[in-house]
């Protein structure tokens, strides 16, 4: 008998499996294939602009898809680099070999996790608790905990032209039945869609047509625990190319024949808005004479590259023909098709907090089958849902992260409030607080739930405490040391229109001006702290004020946070709520005001009723 | 869910139609009980249909039904309503039975209230209903006819429509920050927008001086020494326009001498002091209070004795109203001129001379509002103004934000801190027509409808 079984070996998974053993809980994982474990079937990033605030988080808290990324990738960069620190987000071109390799020797050290080569479609359950798994071959396996993490292998169909076929990435077998189960125990089940282009041979790609983009000089790491793993120099190029005006012409003649354009009449799913396949960017956007496109490696160990931004579901001659109008790519050899990948996934507020099922007791879901999109949206999941899981064996609190601590509150509380219309994916604009929510500081805001979890030892606890002393030091070092105003200084203030006149000032009162950046003080006075010590006291100066807004902002957050609902409220017996908001709120059940403000379709006046009908009658009770 | 209530909607007293409107879930089903013609409950929504309201057998009136049924409908509920031969004694006969048969007579503004409530209209047009049933002029009613419209809040809606653009931009800038399909906000490209900004919500606050003026009036507070004619200054403006003589607590928290109507506009005559009881102005209550008076006020009436010579103190008083919008008002121009009027240094155009005892001078004055006032403009303009203190202090805090961006950008901070800003100031407009949720919302609306009953 195990205690928590893991369904599905991507990045969801991983990290749930991964927790759970970490946290001496015996673990299984199923999966139908163990060469599958990690797999990035889409595109070979980690991180993007929120996603690597994510990955930082996950990190933070003790997971491990940083680690796994730092030690294997090809390619890393800080995006946003020129703009502020809290939209500055890391992305690694991820190697797709050694990726999954080092994921499995990680997982594989773990003493208390099993994996099992299996296609799971039913579960064990008695009086809406879920008791385990039954497999495909009819076998059943017990366990306490069930976490559902089967990315987009639920009924899946992959969609070429006017062809579709039953199976999941890779011509894997996907679960026929597992979703229709769900349904049978009362879940919502939705259709989602995404799409993946082409892979190209890059020997016979002509890259002098094409623009290099470079990884950062600089080095950079995921982890708050490890040392770089690369050379800078050795990092691997991507490259950049654009659309024609014969690509889109080609794309516009042989539109109908696009599965998502009339080529197959019975697409149920919705397709991400944010992840528009190049037939939908040339629809929608007709005046825009090309789209970029970038050409990416997927891995050092064999020669195919990416095509990100030519995500497609036409017929393969048809993208043939779009691929050869590229330029540097018109004699490229084409090794996979691009094609779109229909699947079944769960209204997502049908989930709890710590993202067990409302329906089901004991079993938890986290990735592509709660409607998200992307690796990190996956993995970060999966951490949270392997974490919950251990702590409801352990009878403890669930640890719920809030919107003003980390983008993964953000996306869980999105998608258990709002719902979702398309696959969700992490945006910088979805986080109101995301001037508290740095990749700089993710360390600073959670290491101390993976310390209190247990998924972060004493010597890293001990390690971030450093930090925070010597951020501390550091800050009143700055506040005690004046420094002779210098001719360079005064230049430099001149070009800024601002006439200085004093001749001593604090490096705090410097460094607080904005044209004052810490490298050009370094240049006149040595600040002796390590560099991640001083890139948090400058911010901390530097953006000063707009910190201290968002802080106060959350203030007004948390006091919504305060104001509980009793669990046993009976929305019908509240007047004069809209009908729309009555029904959503009776689906999503809030616990709090402000997660009541959250949910589409509860607009500001129905909120207002709700915090009058509970003064009214559950009086002072509402703020306990 | 909700219980029915009614009420006659139409005034009270004899007319050639009253109109009885029920409003709930019961609503067809209640009226169709005391209706004798076709079955109401199945006759198609928005219909009029013809017969009689009765007792049991007897007949109470011959009406015409108009049935309305949600969501369709002011309140978002099933509403039916019962047009009666004007008439005390019917009209209050099928109130009767409504009641009898399960209606709740409604309180003031409840169907309002459930109009908002059930999201048929916003804050702010709930508001103006509630300023409607209390318009005393043509402007104020017009005023909130534009409100209850959408209009005012359309105006709201427009501003945050183009800051939403922004937003947006520079969202897609931060999160797809390789892709150059889409162009580049730099702090150069958004000063104009912010500048644009500004321009618009200083037009709305100046606009909304306007709107206050229509729906507050403007208070005018008459200052003299004793025996220099306030009251009978007083007494004859309230006479001239047979207005209402009481002490009415106005919209503001001062007591109000008088309302007279220039123009159109209400001149909200304010004294705390009660200057019909006490001539001695000045004198009693002293400088100080004095200037505390003229400071509220949007008008100042200095009143002075042609017969008398100008003292220390009236001087040093009327050195402090300059800034303010006031008129010198020369009384007892009948009686021989003593004042020095060299002294007075005021410009000419500003002094008015009276005779209260002639009963000479008072349309000068009234023209000289009108002119300051800009009346006759507010009279033929469309009135869409923001006209609540409560929007007014929301706007005013946007204009304050919107000067902090322009301070944030010659600063050159990222523009992604100060989209933060432009965020919060489009957050902040939503609250003055209840696009976003506000803990202050909440006592507004507690204030206006008395929920929670």
């Amino acid at each position: 008998m195990y205690e928590i079984i893991v369904v599905g070996g991507g990045h969801a998974g991983c990290e749930a499996a991964y927790v759970s053993a970490k946290k001496g809980h015996k673990t299984l994982l199923v999966t139908s294939n163990i060469k599958n474990i990690a797999d990035m079937p889409c595109n070979p990033h980690i991180g993007g602009s929120a996603k690597g605030i994510v990955v930082r988080e996950i990190d933070a808290l003790g997971g491990i898809m940083g680690k796994i990324a730092d030690k294997t990738h090809l390619q890393i960069k800080m995006l946003n680099s020129a703009k502020g620190p809290a939209v500055q987000s890391l992305r690694a071109q991820g190697d797709k070999i050694t990726y999954q390799k080092e994921m499995l020797r990680t997982l594989n050290e773990l003493n208390d996790l099993e994996i099992k080569e299996a296609m799971v479609e039913d579960l064990i359950v008695e009086e809406n608790t879920v008791k385990g798994i039954i497999l495909e071959n009819g076998e059943k396996i017990e366990s306490k905990i069930v976490i559902l993490t089967t990315g987009t292998y639920l009924k899946s169909d992959i969609l070429v032209g006017s062809t579709r076929t039953r199976q999941g990435p890779h011509g894997e077998k996907p679960s026929n039945h597992l979703s229709d189960k769900l349904k049978e125990y009362g879940f919502k089940v939705i259709r989602l869609k995404t799409g993946t282009p082409q892979r190209i041979d890059k020997k016979t790609i002509d890259f002098s047509k094409t623009r290099i983009e470079k990884g950062d000089d600089k080095y950079l790491t995921f982890s708050f625990d490890l040392e770089p793993q690369y050379k800078i120099e050795e990092q691997e190029p991507c490259y950049l190319t654009y659309t024609t005006e014969e690509t889109h012409k080609i794309i516009r003649d042989n539109l109908t024949k696009s599965s998502m354009y009339g080529g197959l009449d019975d697409i149920e799913g919705i397709g991400p808005r944010y992840c528009p396949s190049i037939e939908d960017k040339v629809v929608r956007f007709k005046d825009k004479e090309r789209h970029q496109l970038f050409i990416e490696p997927e891995s050092r160990y064999y020669d195919e590259m990416y095509l990100q931004g030519f995500s497609t579901s036409m017929p393969t001659d048809i993208q043939e023909k779009m691929v050869h109008s590229l330029p540097g790519l018109e004699n490229a050899v084409i090794t996979k098709y691009g094609y779109a990948i229909e699947y079944d996934a769960i209204y997502p507020t049908q989930l709890k907090e710590s993202l067990e099922t409302k329906i089901l007791s004991n079993l938890f879901t986290a990735g592509q089958i709660n409607g998200t999109s992307g690796y990190e949206e996956a993995a970060c999941q999966g951490l949270m849902a392997g974490i919950n899981a251990s702590l409801k064996l352990e009878e403890k609190n669930p640890l719920v992260l809030k919107r003003n601590e980390a983008y993964i509150g953000v996306l869980i509380d999105d998608l258990i409030n709002k719902g979702i219309r398309d696959p969700y994916r992490l945006l910088t604009s979805r986080a109101e607080f995301r001037l508290l929510l740095r990749s700089d500081n993710a360390d600073l805001r959670l290491r101390d739930y993976g310390y209190e979890v247990g998924l972060i030892d004493k010597t890293q606890k001990e390690k971030l405490d450093l930090k925070r002393e010597n951020i501390k030091k550091c800050l009143d070092y700055l506040k005690n040391t004046k420094i002779k105003i210098t001719e360079e200084i005064k230049e430099l203030f001149l070009n800024n229109n601002y006439n200085i006149q004093i001749t001593t000032m604090s490096l705090e009162q410097l460094l607080k001006r904005p044209e004052i950046t810490i490298d050009f003080l370094e240049k006149i006075h040595t600040i002796p702290f390590a560099e991640n010590i001083k890139e948090q006291a400058n911010i901390q100066l530097k953006y000063e004020g707009y910190i201290k807004k968002s802080y106060k902002e959350a203030e007004k957050l948390l006091k919504l946070e305060k104001k509980k609902i009793p669990i046993d409220i009976d929305y019908n017996k509240i007047k004069n709520i809209a009908s729309e908001a009555r029904q959503k709120l009776n689906e999503v059940r809030p616990t709090t005001i402000a997660q009541a403000i959250r949910i589409s379709g509860v607009n500001p006046s129905d909120i207002s009723i709700l915090s009058v009908y509970l003064k009214k009658e559950y009086g002072k009770d509402e703020s306990k | 869910m909700n219980d029915t209530i009614c009420a006659i909607a139409t005034s009270q007293g004899i007319g050639a139609i009253s109109i009885i409107r029920v409003s709930g879930d019961n609503a067809i089903n209640i009226v169709n009980n005391i209706f004798k013609g076709k079955d109401l409950t199945k006759v198609e929504t928005h219909t009029i249909n013809y017969g009689h309201i009765i007792d049991g057998d007897t007949i109470i009136d011959e009406v015409l039904v108009s049935v309305m049924k949600a969501p369709r409908t002011f309140t978002v509920e099933d509403v039916v309503e019962i047009n009666t031969h004007g008439g005390i004694a019917p009209t209050n006969k099928v109130l009767e039975l409504l009641l009898e048969k399960g209606c709740r007579l409604a309180e003031p503004g409840e169907f309002t209230k459930r109009a908002f409530l059930n999201g048929r209209i916003d804050l702010l047009e709930a508001e103006a209903v509630m300023d409607m049933i209390d318009a005393k002029t043509e402007n104020q009613r017009k005023m909130a006819i534009n409100q209850i419209g959408g209009k005012t809040s359309s105006l709201i809606n427009e501003l945050r429509d183009d800051m939403v653009q922004i937003i947006s931009n520079i969202n897609v800038n931060i999160d797809y920050p390789e892709y150059d399909d889409v162009d580049v906000i730099t702090n150069e490209l958004l000063l104009p927008k912010i500048s644009k900004l500004k321009n618009k919500i200083n037009n709305i606050l100046k606009e909304s001086e306007n709107g206050k003026i229509i729906k507050d009036g403007i208070k005018t507070s008459i200052i003299g020494k004793p025996n220099v004619g306030k009251s009978s200054l007083l007494n004859a403006l309230l006479e001239e326009e047979k207005a209402i003589v009481t002490d009415i607590a106005g919209t503001t928290r001062d007591i109000v001498e008088g309302q007279i109507i220039v123009n159109g506009i209400l001149l909200n005559i304010i004294d705390t002091a009660g200057i019909r009881e006490t001539e001695d102005l000045i004198e009693n209550i002293g400088v100080e209070k004095s200037l505390k008076i003229m400071k509220e006020a949007d008008l100042i009436l200095f009143m002075l004795n042609n017969n008398e010579e100008l003292t220390e103190d009236i001087i040093k008083l009327l050195e402090e109203i300059k800034d303010k919008k006031y008129l010198i008002l020369i009384n007892k121009n009948d009686l021989e001129s003593k004042l020095d009027r060299t002294k007075l240094q005021i410009e000419k155009d500003r002094i008015i001379d009276l005779s209260l005892k002639n009963n000479t001078g008072l349309d000068s004055l009234k023209d000289k509002i009108t002119e300051m006032f800009k009346l006759n403009e507010l009279q033929t303009k469309d009135p869409t103004y923001l006209s609540n203190s409560r929007s007014i202090s929301v706007l005013k805090r946007c204009l304050n934000k919107v000067n902090d961006i322009e301070e944030s950008i010659k600063n050159n901070l990222p523009i992604d801190m100060i989209e933060l800003d432009i965020k919060s100031i489009w957050e902040d407009l939503g609250t003055i027509n209840g696009s976003t949720y506000e803990e202050e919302l909440l006592d507004e609306m507690f204030k206006r409808f008395c929920l929670g009953k």
